[in-house]
């Protein structure tokens, strides 16, 4: 089961339709799935899923990177994750990574750096984002832009992070994260 | 949250209309009348009509004309959003935006330099789910503009209901048609919708077609009771 975390600040908000439902309508094609807004998150959800997708949310909405404590999960956590923007700018923050002012709106090319499950080679993602992340050591780099990184993995576990949607296009990266991992 | 809807008058952006209604607060529509037929940012068939609509909706209506010209017309919709937050102080945009990157990156560029939140409540949605919704909630939607093959005058005029859309399907079947038109193949106008205090009646219209492409042009409408 797939556990999609709604990362927007408000509950049920007007964002949910496009942050989160696009990711929930990829995951139900493979797998069953679950949604929880990030506050609501219990040990039992953590417990039941195979898997965790954490949701972006609009340029203007960077409440979770500002409430890291409701992220403690994430330490003791051992299943693979998946942070889609604000989700993995909150996943780096938490492992210690610094935020940096970096606006990308639209299609953007970015290279990948390092082999990995998820893709390859150089493509065209959709950037919607005002920061990027610096990574601490905590973490590679499987990917950037000409102006920053794009794609990351903890050393140690098995969470990834996309810095741009894939939802929206690249909708294959979120299936290979469902069906590889 | 207030907010200003962008506001073509068409299923999608009055479905948008509904769901940010459903979420927050409305405060205006904005409509972009644009000269150039061909715009790729703004529809054109029966724009007109957005008075009509905006006035059964009971919301005040910012319209601007813009002559269309790509790029240059999105300062004509950052104009028209400026003038929706003075007058309306509106707090988002919201568009109905499903597929098209080109549209959605534009205006999230705009809403972004100008500090609004911007927000796409239809997008990456299911094309046949999405007809499917319109017609649920009793949306009384004509199909006003046809601009690719095998579409052609028939089409015009016709309401969007279960027959149709199957009809649609069967198109996107066979040759690979939008059902929904996001590639700029089908327009249409909403008459008739759950928000709307009254509906429109079409009093007077023409239909302009020459093989595969035509409009359906509402001369005269008015809003009765529903």
């Amino acid at each position: 089961m797939i556990l999609v975390v709604d990362m927007n600040s408000k509950r049920a908000s007007l964002a949910f339709y496009e942050f989160v439902t696009p990711i929930i309508a990829i995951a139900e094609e493979l797998d069953e799935c679950v949604v929880r807004h990030y506050s609501e998150l219990t040990q039992q959800d953590l417990s039941n899923c195979s898997k965790l997708v954490l949701s972006g949310s609009p340029l203007k909405d960077t409440v979770t990177l500002a409430q890291l404590d409701k992220f403690k999960w994430l330490e003791d956590f051992s299943k693979p994750i998946l942070g889609i923007c604000a989700g993995m700018q909150t996943i780096c923050l938490f492992f210690g990574s610094r935020l940096k002012k970096c606006s990308e709106l639209g299609m953007t090319q970015v290279k990948t750096l390092k082999a990995n499950p998820l893709f390859s080679s150089s493509f065209k993602v959709y950037a919607l984002h005002n920061y990027a992340i610096e990574p601490s050591s905590t973490f590679d780099v499987l990917a950037e832009s000409a102006k920053c990184a794009h794609a990351i993995k903890h050393k140690t576990k098995e969470i990834y992070g996309v810095l741009f949607h894939p939802e929206v296009r690249n909708k294959e990266i979120i299936q290979q994260f469902i069906l590889a991992l | 949250m207030r907010l200003g809807v962008l506001f073509s008058g068409g299923k999608d952006s009055t479905l948008a209309l509904h769901r940010a209604a459903e979420n927050e607060e409305v405060a205006c529509l904005i409509t972009l009348v644009s000269e150039n037929k061909e715009s790729l940012m703004f529809h054109t068939p029966n724009i007109d009509v957005t008075t009509l609509q905006a006035e059964a909706s009971d919301l005040p209506l910012v319209q601007k004309v813009t002559a269309g010209k790509p790029e240059a017309e999105l300062n004509d919709l950052e104009e028209a959003i400026v003038q929706a937050v003075k007058a309306y102080t509106i707090e988002g945009v919201v568009s109905g935006a499903i597929e098209s990157v080109y549209q959605s990156e534009r205006i999230q560029r705009i809403c972004n330099r100008l500090g609004v939140w911007c927000f796409n409540p239809l997008w990456k949605r299911n094309q046949k789910a999405l007809l499917e919704e319109v017609v649920a909630k009793g949306f009384k939607v004509i199909i006003s503009g046809v601009f690719a093959f095998p579409l052609d005058s028939k089409w015009l005029g016709k309401e969007l209901n279960t027959k149709l859309i199957s009809k649609l399907l069967g198109l996107e079947k066979e040759f690979g048609l939008s059902p929904s038109g996001e590639g700029g193949e089908i327009e249409t106008t909403v008459l008739d919708a759950p928000l709307f205090k009254k509906k429109i009646e079409i009093l007077d219209y023409e239909v302009d077609a020459k093989g595969n492409s035509g409009v359906f042009k509402i001369k005269q409408a008015r809003l009765v009771t529903k």
